[in-house]
């Protein structure tokens, strides 16, 4: 009995030696050399994979930063929008290019309320296949349609649907700018556009093409392309596409002239303090707040 | 009679509510104004050849194919053209339109208007399939395939069997059968003409049984008169849907299998519909293009249904007058059958080449869909006609798994609607498959082109 236990330990005893003796030296043969900062690297990112950045994941990301620091000393090009870029340019001993924070807002105001429903929809609750259907509940053939493909594709957490206004809110402390719901949207209402000084910015809430008859028709709230915000803006930052206003972030100076102008109350303007009592008259175009109370949106006619 | 055939797997017996089965065919009066679309076939708009203020008469070309899959559009009335706008179709999104101020109802030079059957068949088959293009014909059973695409048959084929689809299986709908019964002679003249086009022996009308009348006029008719109709014989098949869906009816009629991913001249057969056969007789012996169709407007709770034939470009809301206006407690209008048909958000949709029907359904034929969870029943699996496993392309279209759904054959789905019909759980099944059939088709076509 003692002898076939002393026996056993023994071969399994030296079996075991031998055998670790190889695994070592095999080990040793096939190691994949990494990058140890590689792995630092990744351990200051965002790590959702969320794409944001134009690489597979966030490890490839890292590779990527890595070698450029390598080969080129520097990190132009590469830009998590989710993390602290300088956290990892200390990692690799460089210095960071200030890049502007940016943020996801939507392009359609078409609410419950601006937008009334004339028909009522109960298929798939896929926007990419009621865009293939229908126009929409409220007859706009650009607008929201309010199935939350976006909300769906959110990695952060930033996007939910407003039960009263029906259209997807975008969360400013979560939103990151990866662009998951530009891609999400079947009919591209999502704009990655900067936040703006203080986080103030003005943008045009609508992606209506057709022309102003037809958009009256379908939306309180839509642009008509009358053109007074292009004729008024004094830094040319405005331009007619199709049928649709369009100001562009680089050359607004945010002087709120085209708010004021609108007819329709279809331009944006957030986190601006509130106006001077004169005009708040007209409230009819007023859009509905769909942010967090601590933004204040205020349009005006 | 021959006896029954029917396709051997799935399927569904929805109630058949054939309404509108004895009542003839009313011309409807044109309206004032027209509205033709552009877009009346499955591929590429027409372009628009007409300015603001051209005069048109009737059967006048207005536009021309753009591309291979597209079809020509003709003017279907006398007219001034007011302007070349866009116009809301059923779906509510806007669409390239001319829109015609009726004045008249003179036809185009060249074209026979009497009633008289034109018997001899004068064009050979090349010709023919000129005539069916120039005529900007395509399949009007709703699908809209250009038909002369259809008649072109690949080298080193050899079309056998013309079969023409008399099914009818969706319910409702009358508008075949009527023409069956009311066009007779015509309808078996374009049968033959479309067997000399594609060279074949034989011509099959396959029909459902449940249009005993039109089997026993049609029976007669080719008993009449034998050698004129040589080679036509009449199939009575089982009311059961999909019948009438090309591969179906031709795996009932033939006992060939189409394989998955070809089309139905792999076996030998040329499938055409009823409307668009009388068309093709009309393009052909009568140089008439596409212009008209006849259009059914029923449902339960409607007052007087009827089959209309309309002009393209007739507001549908004018047909639905027609048929003793739109009752109170219509909750879904769909443009089609009701299996396949697709509901709209709009009444004054213009009536285009693939409109076979304005269904009216009441808030007792349509009632809102109470979703619950799938539990794997196993319904939809044996009614599908295709073999396929819905409830399986639900889940992976919803997830987005689209190497999957074309692993299970997503793209061999011919969207009949049966999983939906027969679903306890009333899941949209249809509405994920087709939304994963577009995606998968995508994907593989852009993997194709590399």
């Amino acid at each position: 009995m003692n002898n076939i236990l002393i026996v056993s330990l023994l071969v399994l005893g030296v079996l075991g030696g031998v055998l670790a003796v190889i695994l070592y030296f095999v080990a040793q043969k096939f190691k994949v050399e990494e990058n140890p900062l590689i792995e630092e690297v990744e351990s200051h990112l965002a790590g959702a994979n969320c794409g944001g950045c134009g690489f597979a994941g966030c490890h490839n990301f890292a590779e990527a930063c890595v070698k450029a620091a390598a080969e080129k000393h520097s990190l132009s090009g590469l830009y998590c929008p989710s993390s602290n870029m300088q956290e990892v340019a200390d990692v690799l001993k460089l210095s960071v290019e200030a890049s502007e924070p940016k943020i996801a807002v939507l392009r359609c105001n078409g609410s419950c309320e601006n937008s009334p429903a004339k028909v009522h929809y109960e298929g798939a609750d896929i926007c990419a296949f009621a865009n293939t259907l229908y126009a929409g509940k409220g007859g706009c053939s650009k607008g929201c349609l309010g199935l939350g493909d976006c909300v769906k594709k959110c990695p952060f957490d930033a996007l939910h649907l407003d039960p009263v206004t029906g259209l997807p809110a975008v969360d400013p402390d979560k939103c990151v700018a990866c662009g998951a719901c530009v891609k999400a949207c079947p009919r591209g209402l999502f704009e990655i556009r900067p936040r703006g000084k203080n986080d103030r910015r003005v943008y045009v809430c609508c992606s209506n093409t057709d022309k102003g008859a037809i958009t009256m028709k379908s939306c309180k709230v839509g642009c008509i392309a009358c053109q007074k915000c292009f004729k008024t803006c004094p830094f040319e930052a405005i331009e007619m596409r199709g049928n649709l206003a369009y100001i562009d972030p680089t050359k607004c100076k945010s002087c709120r002239k085209c708010v004021e102008v609108c007819p329709r109350g279809t331009i944006w303007e957030v986190n601006f303090p509130p106006r001077k009592p004169k005009v708040e008259a007209a409230e009819s175009a007023k859009p509905i707040n769909v942010t967090p109370e601590s933004i204040e949106i205020k349009a005006t006619v | 009679m021959n006896p029954l055939k029917t396709f051997p797997k799935g399927g569904v017996h929805p109630k058949e509510n054939k309404l509108s089965a004895n009542e003839p065919i009313i011309n409807i009066p044109l309206p004032k104004q027209i509205i033709v679309p552009m877009g009346q076939c499955l591929g590429a708009p027409a372009d628009c050849i007409v300015q603001k203020g051209d005069t048109v008469k009737t059967g006048q070309l207005i536009g021309t194919a753009k591309g291979f899959v597209s079809a020509n559009v003709h003017s279907p009335a006398t007219g001034t053209v007011a302007k070349v706008d866009t116009v809301m179709d059923h779906t509510g999104y806007y669409k390239p339109a001319v829109f015609i101020n009726v004045e008249d109802d003179q036809w185009a030079d060249g074209i026979d208007t009497t009633d008289e059957l034109l018997t001899e068949i004068k064009l050979d088959s090349k010709e023919i399939i000129d005539r069916i293009k120039e005529c900007g014909i395509v399949g009007m059973g709703g699908a809209t395939f250009p038909t002369h695409i259809k008649l072109m048959i690949p080298e080193g084929k050899k079309a056998e069997y013309v079969i023409i689809n008399a099914a009818e299986c969706e319910p409702y709908l009358t508008c075949d059968n009527r023409l069956l019964l009311e066009k007779t002679q015509e309808f078996l003249m374009g049968v033959k003409i479309v067997m000399k086009a594609v060279n074949a022996d034989k011509g099959v009308v396959g029909i459902e049984k449940n249009k005993a009348s039109a089997i026993e006029l049609l029976d007669k008719t080719i008993a009449s008169n034998p050698e004129l109709y040589a080679g036509i014989m009449v199939q009575p098949l089982k009311t059961k849907y999909p019948q009438g869906g090309e591969k179906q009816i031709i795996k009932a009629i033939t006992g060939r299998e189409v394989p998955s991913g070809k089309l139905p001249i792999e076996t030998g057969c040329v499938v055409v519909n009823v409307s668009s056969s009388f068309a093709i007789y009309e393009a052909v012996q009568k140089h008439k293009p596409l212009i008209d169709r006849i259009v059914t407007v029923t449902g339960l709770s409607v007052k007087k249904p009827s089959n209309f034939k309309v002009r393209f470009g007739t507001p549908a809301n004018l047909l639905i007058d027609e048929a003793g206006g739109l009752p109170e407690n219509t909750t879904n209008i769909i443009n089609g059958g009701p299996m396949m048909g697709k509901s709209v958000s709009v009444t004054d949709f213009p009536v285009i080449k693939g409109t076979s029907g304005i269904l009216l359904m009441s808030d007792k034929e349509a009632q809102p869909r109470n979703t619950t969870n799938c539990i794997r029943c196993g319904k939809c699996m044996s009614v599908c006609p295709m073999g396929l496993e819905p409830y399986l392309l639900n889940r992976e279209a919803k997830f987005d798994l689209f190497d999957e759904t074309e692993k299970h054959h997503i793209m061999d789905c011919i969207e009949c609607g049966s999983c939906e019909f027969t679903c306890p759980a009333n899941i949209p099944l249809l509405d994920y498959i087709r939304y994963g059939k577009a995606r998968t088709g995508a994907i593989i076509r852009s993997r194709n082109q590399k």
